[in-house]
């Protein structure tokens, strides 16, 4: 056990006397918490052996660059997750961004211009979400973000007037959704900034701090002065945004844009969330854990690919993995429950 | 006991109202440093309302609150906080997600730097550690681990953490909310000797409790409210214990 503070020197005296039951329940927990990294790279070594082709650098660069969306994505729907929330209006926004791009495109083909409709099309939904949600208090986001999700899928096709794509994007943004650096997608260094950029925010700012508290205790935070409607907005503001950044990297690594882009993206990137180890209970897990769970997906999808598995048995395998996923965060609070009860027993 | 100063805290003819219902029909007290006001009363006495009144909860239709002698406007719990008031509620309000240090700044950040707005700010986390190691020695608290979530700890350090946190803004009143009603006998003990030594340190303690016998043994005054009145004020010790019983029952 590593102790931080010297004064903490005394307790830990106390502490070894009943330390074996603890030790086992924390190795549990640890393990728990490790598991999403452990079970990816088992995952990754299994496949690596078994399976030729997968662990060629095309077929690593392949997975990259299918795993840059849903991970981009599901950086902002963990966002919104820490919160107790949900987005389900992720892939529908991301579709209506693309659009909207591709409309803005034959206006004007500047790729600047392009690319800030994406990302003000994906912020703007958001914003709609996390307003809706707050002020109109509604008892749970579930309702407006379904309710986005279909919006934003009709407005989609009624804006493309019935072309499943619309082909034409700038240069420029095709190179950052589709191109590669030195064998590695470029759309790899965008979810690496976007991760690092969010990381920074949600681990060293106030803000992010914030979030934290409103997930693990909204009433509590309202009571501590933290602007509990503000962070909430902020957090959905970000999801939109995260899903104008997809729809960037989509529309630029398929140079085009489509109302049916994003079809269950919702459920990709929730899952990915969950299974890369945040609770859906909200106020734990960190960016770390929706790149984990994006990549488990990605991984999952192309080995069942190069196996020439049934697509359907893909959405039947993400959604096992789910439940799973969801059956360790329940454990892992019941292993809490226990350790609190011998914490209690042995402090007397 | 030092009745000579003037209260820290003083409400004067309190009235609130929750439509049709008068949950404080014309309340008064007043709390002084170095003193442990015991607030009594059955359930829906008007206690909670009271408490919530000067936390910043609630704000009152009628009457007035002075601190240090000055009217104050308490609109929200931050408001009563910068004004020096801290409150242990009864369900801890604290974040299980969080460490005992984040817990004791959360809402009021150790930040920088200071011409940004104060959610872009950036976290002093080893200050914010320091400051709460501090106050977790002086209050002679103990924990199994100072940077764990406190979702692992025990409700008596939870509660303990909780009034720790009181101690470390409170300059003036530390109010508490049952603070012993989810513990078991040896886990309260040390919560009502962070009470006393709270009162040592010069704060002034309004304690809500249905424990007679912490009443008698903590307290330096009771009050007592039944159906949103002031029904009495005393001194407990043992003779009066059932006086006091007899008061909150409403049957004299």
């Amino acid at each position: 056990m590593r102790l931080k503070f010297a004064w903490n020197a005394g307790v830990a005296t106390s502490v070894a006397s009943g330390k074996e039951p603890v030790t086992g329940l924390s190795l549990w927990l640890r393990l728990l918490g490790a598991g999403p990294i452990v079970i990816l790279l088992l995952l990754i070594g299994v496949l690596a052996l078994s399976v030729p082709m997968f662990f060629t650098p095309r077929n690593l660069s392949n997975i990259l660059a299918q795993t840059a969306v849903i991970a981009v994505v599901a950086l902002g729907q963990h966002l919104v997750i820490l919160t107790r929330g949900i987005d389900l209006s992720v892939g529908s926004n991301l579709a209506l961004a693309t659009v909207l791009g591709a409309l803005m495109f034959r206006v004007n083909d500047n790729a600047f211009v392009v690319m800030a409709t994406m990302l003000a099309a994906g912020g703007a939904v958001g914003a709609i979400n996390g307003l809706v949600y707050v002020y109109g208090r509604l008892p749970h986001p579930f309702i407006i973000t379904l309710a986005t999700l279909s919006i934003a899928r009709g407005l989609a096709l009624e804006l493309s007037i019935g072309h499943t794509t619309m082909r034409g994007m700038p240069e420029t943004i095709a190179v950052i959704g589709g191109g590669t650096t030195y064998g590695i997608p470029n759309s790899f260094f965008v979810v690496a900034g976007v991760a690092t950029l969010l990381f920074v925010v949600a681990k060293t700012m106030v803000w992010g701090r914030w979030i934290y508290a409103v997930g693990g205790q909204p009433d509590a935070a309202r009571r501590m002065g933290i602007p509990v409607n503000g962070v909430i907005v902020s957090t959905y503001v970000i999801a939109g945004l995260c899903a104008g950044v997809g729809a960037v990297l989509l529309a630029g690594r398929t140079e085009a844009g489509s109302p049916l882009y994003g079809n269950l993206l919702e459920l990709d990137t929730i899952a990915a969330v969950i299974i890369g180890g945040a609770s859906f209970l909200g106020g734990r897990g960190h960016i770390g854990h929706a790149l984990v769970g994006a990549v488990m997906i990605g991984v999952i999808r192309n080995a069942l690919n190069l196996l020439n598995v049934n697509a359907y048995y893909q959405l039947i395998a993400i959604g096992v993995i789910i439940v799973l996923a969801v059956q360790s965060d329940v454990l892992r609070n019941h292993l809490e429950g226990r350790m609190r009860v011998l914490q209690a027993a042995r402090v007397q | 006991m030092t009745a000579s100063l003037p209260p820290v805290l003083e409400v004067r003819a309190a009235h609130k109202r929750f439509g049709a219902v008068h949950a404080l029909k014309g309340v008064g007290l007043k709390a002084y440093r170095n003193e442990v006001l015991a607030l009594l009363g059955d359930n829906g006495a008007g206690k909670s309302t009271l408490i919530k009144c000067i936390s910043g909860v609630h704000e009152i239709d009628e009457g007035e609150i002075l601190i240090d002698g000055q009217p104050v406007a308490l609109h929200s719990p931050a408001a009563a906080r910068s004004a020096g008031i801290e409150t242990v509620y009864q369900d801890l309000a604290l974040f299980d997600n969080l460490t005992p240090a984040q817990n004791f700044f959360c809402g009021r950040e150790i930040a920088g730097p200071s011409w940004l707005p104060k959610g872009l700010q950036f976290l002093r986390t080893r200050q914010m550690d320091k400051d709460a190691a501090a106050v977790i020695e002086r209050l002679k608290v103990k924990l199994p681990k100072f940077d764990a979530q406190v979702a692992l700890m025990s409700g008596g350090q939870r509660q303990a953490i909780a009034v720790a946190r009181a101690t470390v803004f409170a300059r003036k009143l530390v109010i508490l909310d049952e603070p012993t009603a989810a513990l078991g006998l040896r886990e309260s003990r040390k919560v009502l000797d962070l009470v006393d030594q709270l009162r040592d340190e010069g704060n002034a303690v309004i304690l809500i409790t249905h424990n007679m016998e912490h009443v008698v043994d903590l307290a330096d005054r009771a009050i007592v409210l039944r159906q949103g009145h002031k029904v009495g004020e005393l001194r407990p010790d043992r003779s009066n214990q059932k006086e006091m019983v007899s008061m909150i029952m409403g049957a004299e």
